[in-house]
């Protein structure tokens, strides 16, 4: 069946119209961060940064605490998601193939677990960690950035733990290998890209978090990134040059591994779905 | 289901020798115990670092507690009194009533233009839905108080793109206009970055969706002279079905939830009238030191949540025992 000349235009321009509504924003932060400050405050936009400029990523790099907070942030991001894999992947073994009482009512704790509304506990949260007398300090952050992402690790690696057919398993076991050897050596390496795939969600969940550092580690230097990001207008004014360059140094690593991660994750998405 | 596989258990059971024969190693309990023990680390950091804030959480609700009962270490029980107020509260129902609308609308904004999207993207060419993949990933990535400082910026009264647009398109009220002014143009702010933010979880997804419909099911339906619209309600939605009231619950949870957002963008101001739930939660307890007030707030709010959550977990465990 062949469509009419109008008919084959139209999705195609309104595609290319919404791709670059969509990608605009993002373009603008970086647009924005390579121009130099007369081409930001004029009265008619600069669209292309010609005279391209590294002067404010200078600024945003050289702002109080900028390294430290980033070394925090990269901290608390990768024991956070390295944890919740571990743990998550002990976890998921047993769900996905394994058949025992309460199975069922383990799975919907995790289910409930992952809708758990963090941004409204943080006042008890607060009041815990204060006790704890630990307010200010990366392991608190850790320990709850884990468990923000674990329930989805579980429950997506179940997905991919099932996908690995049981067979290969059984014929490592019969040429010798025990149980952990046969895990270790023929199933993990399978599960290698189910792995980076959900790590993807843990690293942007951590990454991103954002109320329970406001609260808990208010002390300059003791926080993360997002923290400086939303701070670093009320420090830096009307410096719109200096924010977005601030703003690009903290999206680029998520916008780097999406990317790259991003088709691995959706298949695997849609298949831990089809897969239950 | 493997019951080969309950092997796994030998291995962490007790008193098992490293190289025995499989038939050796199957002491019966360590075979029982090996899935729990397998789960005890996760249900144990599950049940101390999400069960016991929520349980510190509902206990802080009867408590009164302030900043003089918080330095000085006071425990005051004020039983249902924080209720009471909360629920007497105008301001409360007034939040609440703004955060249900709040939601709907975004949510229904998102549902529908994501559905628009998912369907444009099933009927583009190979590179013209290359391109608008890339072009949603990129915007899916972004995190969010990056896009909030982003979307402050194009939003700026003096400098910002969008009002330099409409100036340029007619409305030339607009070259100055202040965004974060009024409670609506805040709303409208904010709405506009969730939906941007959220339609490409959307749209992806039902696209992937629609790729699993079978073709013979759309040659059928022309062959009986369905138009376009017909072909979606008698084909593309029923079979999508299941997909779209997942999808529709999730968005609702989220957008329910969302924090940096509209806290990043103006605090929930101005004069808090943007603030939702978790906003005025947050406000309350840990903004005016009124702790307790704030805990119960968010008592308040998870109930709300779980009836929405419950309704969701129905449909998924409906379909997870369909699969099983």
């Amino acid at each position: 069946m062949k469509r009419s000349l109008a008919g084959r235009i139209w999705p195609n321009a309104t595609a290319a119209v919404l791709a670059l509504g969509f990608v605009f924003p993002v373009y603008w932060m970086f647009a924005t961060a390579f121009k130099p400050t007369r081409d930001i405050l004029s009265e008619n936009p600069v669209w292309f940064p010609l005279h391209a400029t590294l002067d404010h990523f200078t600024t945003a790099v050289n702002a109080p605490n900028f390294w430290r907070l980033a070394g925090n942030s990269v901290l608390v991001t990768v024991a956070a998601v390295g944890l919740s894999l571990v743990v998550g992947l002990c976890g998921s073994f047993a769900i996905a193939r394994m058949r025992f009482k309460g199975r069922k009512g383990i799975l919907l704790t995790f289910m409930v677990a992952q809708m758990a509304p963090w941004e409204v506990m943080v006042i008890s949260i607060y009041l815990i960690v204060r006790d704890a007398d630990l307010l200010n300090s990366l392991l608190p952050l850790t320990v709850f950035y884990m468990l923000m992402v674990l329930p989805f690790t579980l429950l997506t690696l179940r997905g991919y733990v099932a996908a690995v057919p049981k067979e290969l398993e059984e014929s490592a076991m019969v040429d010798g290998c025990s149980r952990r050897q046969a895990f270790v050596r023929v199933v993990l390496p399978l599960l290698a890209p189910g792995l980076m795939a959900t790590s993807l969600f843990g690293f942007i969940t951590a990454w991103n978090e954002f109320p329970l550092v406001l609260v808990l580690n208010k002390e300059p230097g003791a926080g993360t990134l997002p923290l400086w990001l939303s701070q670093f207008q009320t420090q830096f004014g009307n410096d719109w040059g200096a924010t977005m360059a601030a703003a690009s140094l903290f999206a680029l690593p998520i916008l780097i591994l999406f990317l790259i991660l991003q088709r691995k994750a959706v298949g695997g998405l849609t298949s831990g779905a089809v897969k239950g | 289901m493997a019951v080969q596989l309950d092997e796994a258990a030998a291995d962490t059971g007790p008193g098992t020798g490293p190289d025995g024969a499989p038939a050796a190693r199957r002491g019966p309990g360590g075979r029982r115990a090996a899935p729990y023990l397998l789960l005890l680390p996760a249900l144990l950091a599950t049940a101390v670092f999400l069960g016991w804030p929520l349980v510190r959480n509902l206990v802080l609700s009867f408590q009164n507690l302030n900043m003089k009962e918080l330095i000085q270490h006071l425990t005051d029980w004020r039983g249902p009194g924080n209720y009471q107020e909360v629920l007497g509260s105008e301001q409360f129902w007034r939040v609440t009533g703004r955060t249900i609308v709040f939601t709907a609308v975004n949510v229904v904004l998102i549902m529908l233009l994501g559905t628009l999207l998912g369907l444009l993207l099933a009927r583009l060419g190979k590179t013209m839905r290359l391109v608008l993949s890339a072009a949603l990933v990129l915007a899916w990535a972004m995190p969010s108080i990056a896009a909030t400082t982003v979307f402050q910026w194009l939003f700026d009264s003096r400098y910002g793109v969008v009002n330099w647009v409409l100036d340029h398109l007619g409305g030339h009220g607009m070259a100055r206009y202040d965004w974060v002014g009024t409670q609506l143009s805040t709303f409208f702010v904010i709405t506009v970055l969730i939906v941007w933010q959220s339609l490409p979880f959307v749209a992806l997804n039902l696209y992937a969706a629609t790729t699993t419909i079978p073709k013979e099911l759309y040659e059928a339906a022309r062959m009986d002279g369905a138009g376009t619209w017909k072909v979606f309600t008698s084909v593309t939605f029923p079979f999508l079905r299941p997909f779209f009231m997942a999808t529709t619950f999730l968005e609702v949870i989220w957008v329910f939830k969302a924090f940096p957002q509209i806290f990043a963008i103006n605090q929930g101001g101005p004069d808090r009238l943007t603030e939702t739930l978790p906003i005025y939660a947050f406000t309350e307890g840990v903004g005016n030191l009124h702790f307790g007030m704030g805990a119960a707030i968010s008592v308040l709010t998870i109930a709300v949540l779980l009836v929405l959550t419950a309704y969701y977990l129905r449909l998924t465990l409906k379909q997870e025992e369909d699969a099983l």
